[in-house]
């Protein structure tokens, strides 16, 4: 673990059971992430993209500890503590729900209908007893509201007097309120209103950068995170297909998949030609997994090689890795 | 081209609980055959209610205007779809002359019938095909849209098809009626970007094959540049903005469309801050008076755009813009 890391995943597996299978045989399971190796650096915005069914909710949520870890090591520290995920008494994971928050994708959803804004941002506070008057409860709740644009104004009223971006400005507040190190924002801005998703965005990076935070930011959108975040992962089955800085990943993107997603994002010029092969065919079914390379069925320079043995994430650059047997030849 | 459809002055109102609310106010647009329409606004603008009404498919506390006109020239002459009141007269258009498609398809398709026999059940309705027929002509449909092993899949349930090929067998469902106009609300929105591409192309091979125009709505100005021929912006149930796609894309010229553009994160150009639309849109039950995005708009002019509704004025040919920055050009020269 490189010392500016504040969390590291270890071939994390997350595999959930299913029905089915023979009576006295090994349970069949779904293979949710398999073998997932990444490093977020401190203060980094760290971008985790796929498709639905790529795993990266699940990702994000084991980092969180609200995923059962199958194998595989996650690590924290923040330099005041150290902790492996996998192996924390209750104690340590009481502490660790401090120091990790997750903001959700549906505003409308997230925020109890029976609530005001005040109570909605303060119950952290209660819950985990991170204060110890009303009046400093409070305060923190009033000094936050004001970081994420409420007014004082708002704090009496209830969630049904928001529109759907200043619910999510709520969301964020309420989030952020225990001062937590680690954020994953799980598809925060989709469904937002494009006017309102780049108010949103611009919100997350100030507080971000204001205070020192580090964000998982889980989304399918690439354009999203192409603006927002400073490093990128793009998932696909499950396993991890390419990792890079941002800008390397769009300039020079190698794995196949990673291309297709970024040639199947309509482009605001009528006149653009997608050069790239378009995508056939859809995400295999994770009850039957194609042997090989996942990507194997649907990929356009698939070989004998890519259906027999699985890639392994390979360098290409600084911090920029692959997963794909072919990548040399296809760039 | 000929003309397919012309909506005149579509108004719009809905009776609720807390008053009377304007969803639609004053829209009209028109359509060629084999032509797709981009109708593009964000959540509140009133694009699925317009759309909606082109089959007065709206809920009965809908309220038209008396100037509201909406005529679809079918082969054997014009259709006055607002002078359609009863069910069976509807039938000329509802799932006959327009078909729509939705945005979510596990919602759009019965769970406890096979596609198989929805398909069917709607050609027995507006065809006058034997069943035996109405079942080659579903399957041969799930063929075109690309449906692999469509006997198959014809006898399926909605939840054994994947979110991509449930769009396509909704499509399929939709075109097998050969109507002349499809709407299609938000069709690829729920869908991953990569089927998303598929989708699209098929929705253009077949307006090619078929000849029928689309009113494509989406939140999505990228999905418009790819496939629409023009599109109007919507804001609140008003368009204020019209015309071929490439000159409302390429030279975006009310204050609301140029917000928009600004708002989209692109890839072209990672270093261009991401700039908002200050404000919220507003309720509906607070319409703003004059130019209903005066209250968010950057280059608000004063008591004209909060007092005065703007007309349309011609950027170039076809190009129409509803603003008083440039009606005020059109004064001083």
């Amino acid at each position: 673990m490189k010392r500016d890391t504040l969390i590291s995943a270890n071939n994390v597996s997350v595999h959930y059971p299913i029905n089915g299978g023979k009576l006295l045989g090994p349970k069949p399971v779904v293979r949710a992430v398999e073998n997932v190796t990444l490093n977020i650096t401190k203060g980094s915005f760290f971008g985790l993209v796929g498709e639905s069914g790529s795993g990266k909710t699940t990702l994000g949520r084991a980092m969180l500890k609200a995923a059962p870890i199958t194998n595989g090591i996650v690590n924290f520290n923040d330099g005041e503590v150290n902790y492996s995920l996998s192996n924390m008494s209750s104690k340590e994971l009481k502490d660790y729900r401090t120091r990790s928050q997750l903001i959700f994708q549906d505003p409308y959803a997230a925020l109890s209908p029976r609530m005001t804004v005040r109570d909605i941002i303060a119950e952290p506070l209660e819950i985990m007893k991170l204060t110890s008057s009303r009046e400093e409860t409070d305060r923190r709740v009033r000094e936050i509201a004001a970081k994420c644009r409420l007014n004082l104004e708002h704090l009496r009223r209830f969630p049904h007097a928001f529109s759907g971006g200043q619910r999510q400005r709520i969301s964020i507040a309420r989030a952020l309120v225990s001062e937590p190190k680690f954020v994953v924002a799980d598809e925060s801005v989709a469904a937002l209103d494009v006017s309102i998703q780049a108010d949103v965005l611009n919100l997350l990076k100030e507080i971000q950068q204001e205070m020192g935070l580090t964000f998982l930011f889980i989304s399918h959108d690439l354009s999203v995170v192409a603006h927002i975040c400073d490093h990128v992962a793009v998932m696909y089955f499950g396993r991890l297909v390419e990792t890079a800085p941002t800008r390397e990943l769009f300039n020079n993107p190698c794995h196949p998949y990673t291309k297709a997603l970024l040639s199947a994002i309509p482009s605001l010029d009528p006149d653009a030609k997608n050069l790239a092969q378009k995508l056939e065919g859809e995400i295999p079914s994770p009850t039957n997994p194609p042997p090989g390379c996942k990507f194997q069925t649907r990929c356009p320079h698939a070989i004998d090689i890519c259906r027999r043995d699985e890639p392994q994430l390979e360098s290409v650059g600084v911090e920029h890795n692959v997963a794909c047997h072919r990548w040399q030849e296809l760039m | 081209m000929t003309r397919l459809l012309d909506v005149e002055n579509l108004t719009l109102d809905f009776d609720t609980d807390e008053g009377r609310i304007t969803a639609v106010d004053d829209v009209s647009f028109s359509l060629e055959a084999g032509e797709i329409m981009g109708l593009v606004g964000e959540s509140g603008s009133g694009k699925s209610v317009t759309a909606k009404a082109l089959m007065k498919l709206n809920a009965s506390n809908a309220i038209y205007g008396q100037n509201t006109k909406i005529s679809l020239n079918l082969a054997d002459g014009p259709v006055d779809i607002m002078s359609l009141r009863t069910a069976q007269e509807l039938q000329i258009v509802r799932g006959g002359a327009i078909s729509m498609i939705f945005q979510e398809p596990m919602a759009s398709f019965a769970p406890a019938i096979t596609i198989g026999a929805q398909m069917v059940e709607q050609l027995l309705i507006h065809t006058s095909m034997s069943a035996l027929k109405a079942q080659e002509v579903s399957i041969e449909m799930l063929n075109r849209v690309g449906i692999s092993d469509a006997s198959t899949r014809f006898k399926q349930y909605a939840f054994e098809l994947s979110g991509g090929m449930r769009q396509r067998a909704m499509i399929a469902m939709a075109l097998s009626t050969n109507p002349k106009l499809l709407i299609a609300d938000e069709p690829t929105t729920a869908l991953d970007v990569t089927i998303q591409a598929q989708v699209i192309d098929l929705m253009k091979d077949l307006v090619k094959d078929f000849g029928m125009g689309i009113v494509f709505i989406t939140h999505d100005l990228g999905v418009i540049a790819q496939t629409a021929d023009t599109v109007a912006v919507m804001y609140l149930g008003r368009v204020v903005e019209k015309g071929p796609v490439r000159q409302v894309i390429g030279n975006p010229s009310h204050p609301y469309t140029q917000g928009l553009i600004k708002a989209l994160p692109r890839l072209d150009d990672l270093d261009s801050p991401l700039t908002p639309i200050p404000g919220d849109i507003p309720s509906p039950l607070e319409r703003p008076n004059g130019c209903v995005f005066n209250t968010r708009c950057s280059q608000f002019l004063g008591s004209q755009c909060s007092g005065e509704i703007p007309k349309f004025t011609p950027i170039s040919h076809d190009h129409m813009v509803a603003c008083h920055i440039y009606q005020q050009d059109q004064k001083g020269t």
